[in-house]
């Protein structure tokens, strides 16, 4: 790939470890059109707008085998024997439009109690704690997988109301989807193949697992949506827990090794972390903003929109490189500068209008704890490798792994 | 002019004035930076008084938030009373004088008192501007009034109107016109607000004037309208618009009188024969400025958020040097309010509107974006309940973009041009 366009170069998984400086010169044209017809925006203010335009649908997603910086449609293949309407009409809600996206949704959002998510604190830490209780001993570790990767989806399991002794079978597939999400991978038939059988393992697994809930059901989101009077029949519902199996995974791993990288680089503002945890909630705020776990969103123009000069056609994909508008020099003063204490931090970390992160609030809390007690509990952490090696994709930005050696691991 | 400014006087010690100020210091402003205000507050914030404030949900000690470091010096209790442009100072009521490099006029408006010095000097009949109106009429509502007469058909009114009705007193209100909030939403908006008003147990009386007032010693105790009927209340707001504080401007040679002070596109005041007045700006509710969304039209806007991008547009430019470093001030022209439940936004002026379209949702819903022309052209844009698209809109507006704007959408059915 020897990227002859801004926009290839940043697809280019050599470049992946700082996009930023590509970002900067992509910004040059807020709104450019590539050659195969994709429209990709990159600065603040056009972001915020078109994020909540109504000509800007998130159904009906460009062809991947056309366009390849699509990501994977998981619940695509997790329908796959069902007959191609059905399908689209199933997908889960982050690709749906007004009104069954907002009917979903609103569904998912009453399962998100405040109560609950706050409730998951303690779960959260407890995970936490377990993890790097693991870590005692050892003089090297690797961030993503002795903690970041178990971490939200054991947070995930718990709140769709996954049982316990199923949880191991949910990483193993949780691992599976993240990389089928990888644009580059997808043409590799043995791992098609392998896709296939976890998502038709994990199907299965989910609608046994509703019949369960519907019989007897718990304090748990899959219960809740399960049991719901206007409730979602059960695609709409195998789709929606994959979603947020997917998105409430894939994400926060990015957030908290991100978290973890960002503070090496910065010594000053990990020990300030030690120092004041109360800290950590505008810190969090700065990592959205700064190392975003992602990137970019994409998008289809239902008619012809024009923005800053251009006009996106109709039928143009359209890719909202989010984290760009974050690094944006005319909304942020100094924006390659990591400050946690910027004021009017409006960042795009969670995107923005409709589809505005559903998740938000437990990947904040997450992050929270997860940053919070590594930097109290790990001693001299230091990075064996900077950059360390990234993940190829380019939409779900992050380190695919993060070795840290260690001095030792403090008491709780 | 271009000479880098030590000492700036801002008169008005509102939300405009203390937006500069933090804008200035933000920007390096490092000299003396003096604040005026007539009242003997720190600066405070408005919104709330008409609503939390008078349910007795908080108090009217709205305070706005300062910079610590902001190390400006306060004038309060003091009003401005004398201008001198060409000596570059300002004269207070207590006789001082500051001098000025840059000077900022904040100075806003003040409530239109009722018109009948007698009447509205009577016990009962209030205004609602400041914190120490809101506090005295907040008091007397938790008082329990028999019923609360209101006058005026704009927000004012129809937020306390709500207010009233959440405090479960009885409530007249009159509006004058024969569409309430016809001058900001349009008949169609402004009927479907009155419509949930009236359903909300407001007895809302349009083309409707108040006659006389009737006193028991002192005390309000009943107001008869023109057509002759008589309502007894014992608790009576006029919310019949603003005036605008620029008496005190009267012999400075500025261009200023009830509409506004003149400024040009930077928010520099102009002086009657056209000119700049060196170091003088404008910032808020009393600035008349050319609006670029409007064909450069010279309007005052008594907006929130006019008044704080304002204070930092002036800021910027009062900081810049000569006018080709200075930025034109270009914001949209937004505003909301939240009364009966409904959360009303608005964005661009409505004025002069020849076209009406409900873009999504509908008015039978009651949940709705709709948009406004004028000459083919998109000029405003309101939601009720419905605020998801109106950045689309907005963004709209500032392109002109032709009427309606914003076809083939989602969440839309057949889009059917009106008269607003």
């Amino acid at each position: 790939m020897s990227g002859s366009t801004l926009f290839e170069r940043i697809l280019d998984p050599a470049n992946r470890a700082n996009p930023y400086p590509l970002y900067a010169e992509m910004r040059k044209t807020p709104v450019a059109r590539q050659e195969d017809g994709t429209y990709v925006v990159s600065t603040h203010a056009e972001l915020a707008r078109l994020i909540s335009d109504p000509r800007i649908s998130s159904d009906d997603l460009p062809d991947p085998r056309k366009f390849r910086w699509t990501g994977h449609p998981v619940t695509d293949l997790l329908v796959r024997p069902v007959r191609a309407e059905i399908r689209k009409r199933h997908r889960p809600f982050i690709f749906r439009d007004p009104p069954d996206h907002d009917r979903l949704r609103a569904q998912v959002m009453r399962c998100f109690t405040p109560e609950r998510v706050r409730g998951m604190r303690d779960k959260t830490q407890r995970i936490t704690d377990d993890l790097i209780g693991k870590m005692r001993g050892k003089g090297r570790i690797d961030l993503v997988d002795d903690f970041s990767y178990p971490l939200p989806v054991t947070v995930i399991c718990e709140l769709l109301g996954v049982p316990p002794e199923d949880e191991p079978r949910f990483h193993g597939w949780a691992t599976q989807l993240a990389t089928a999400l990888e644009p580059n991978q997808r043409d590799d038939a043995e791992t098609q193949a392998r896709n296939e059988v976890c998502f038709n393992e994990i199907a299965d697994y989910i609608r046994d697992l509703i019949k369960d809930k519907r019989k007897a059901p718990q304090e748990d989101i899959l219960s809740d949506l399960a049991t719901d009077r206007d409730g979602m029949n059960d695609y709409d519902l195998i789709a929606t827990a994959v979603l947020l199996l997917v998105a409430g995974h894939e994400t926060t791993v990015n957030l908290i090794t991100n978290g973890m990288l960002t503070l090496l680089r910065f010594p000053g503002h990990l020990e300030r972390l030690r120092a004041e945890p109360e800290t950590a909630p505008r810190l969090i705020e700065e990592l959205l903003r700064y190392e975003p776990p992602v990137h970019y969103r994409t998008r289809l123009a239902l008619a012809d929109i024009p923005v800053a000069g251009t006009t996106i056609p109709k039928d143009a994909p359209v890719i909202l490189l989010l984290a760009a508008g974050s690094r944006d020099p005319l909304r942020f003063p100094d924006p390659d500068r990591f400050d946690p204490d910027r004021p009017d931090n409006r960042h795009l970390g969670f995107g923005g209008g409709l589809h505005y992160c559903v998740g938000a609030p437990l990947a904040r809390i997450e992050a929270e704890v997860a940053l919070v007690s590594l930097v109290r509990r790990l001693k001299g952490p230091s990075l064996v490798k900077d950059p360390p090696p990234y993940r190829p994709g380019a939409s779900l930005r992050g380190p695919r792994h993060l070795p840290l050696a260690l001095e030792g691991v403090a008491d709780e | 002019m271009t000479a880098r400014p030590e000492r700036i006087v801002v008169v008005g010690a509102s939300l405009a004035g203390l937006a500069a100020a933090h804008r200035l210091r933000e920007r390096g402003f490092a000299g003396s930076l003096t604040l005026v205000g007539d009242e003997p507050h720190l600066p405070y914030d408005r919104p709330p008084l008409s609503k939390q404030v008078l349910r007795g949900l908080c108090t009217a000690d709205t305070t706005l938030p300062r910079h610590p470091d902001l190390r400006a010096e306060f004038r309060l209790g003091r009003p401005a009373t004398r201008l001198d442009p060409a000596a570059r100072t300002v004269e207070l009521g207590d006789g001082s004088r500051l001098p000025y490099d840059r000077l900022l006029i904040a100075t806003g408006t003040r409530a239109r008192p009722w018109p009948a010095s007698e009447e509205a000097a009577l016990d009962g009949v209030f205004t609602l501007r400041g914190r120490d109106d809101a506090r005295r009429l907040g008091a007397r509502l938790q008082a329990k009034p028999r019923r609360v007469v209101l006058v005026g058909g704009g927000f004012i009114g129809f937020e306390m109107a709500s207010t009233c009705r959440d405090l479960r007193l009885p409530v007249t209100l009159l509006v004058r016109d024969a569409v309430p909030l016809a001058a900001a939403l349009g008949p169609r908006l402004g009927g479907l607000v009155g419509e949930v008003a009236r359903e909300k147990g407001v007895d809302l009386r349009l083309k409707t004037e108040i006659e006389r007032m009737e006193a028991e010693g002192d005390r309000l105790a009943a107001v008869t309208l023109k057509d002759g009927e008589r309502i007894e209340t014992d608790c009576l707001v006029a919310a019949i618009g603003t005036l605008r504080n620029v008496e005190w401007l009267d012999g400075s040679g500025l261009e200023a009188d009830a509409k506004g002070l003149r400024c040009d596109a930077f928010c520099r005041a102009l002086l009657r024969d056209g000119s700049v007045a060196a170091g003088v700006f404008a910032a808020g509710d009393v600035a008349r400025w050319p609006n670029p969304h409007d064909d450069d039209a010279l309007v005052a806007v008594e907006h929130w958020g006019n008044a704080r991008a304002q204070a930092e547009t002036v800021a910027d430019n009062m900081l810049a040097g000569d006018a080709s470093a200075m930025r034109r001030h270009d914001h949209l022209p937004d505003f909301w309010s939240q009364q009966f439940g409904l959360t009303i936004k608005l964005v661009g002026l409505t004025e002069g509107a020849d076209a009406f379209a409900v873009m999504h949702g509908s008015l039978e819903e009651r949940r709705l974006v709709a948009a406004f022309g004028r000459d083919g052209r998109t000029i405003a844009a309101a939601s009720i309940d419905s605020a998801r698209w109106l950045p689309a809109y907005k963004a709209a507006i500032r392109e002109r973009a032709p009427f309606p704007p914003i076809g083939d959408a989602l969440d839309q059915t057949r889009i059917r041009v009106q008269d607003p």
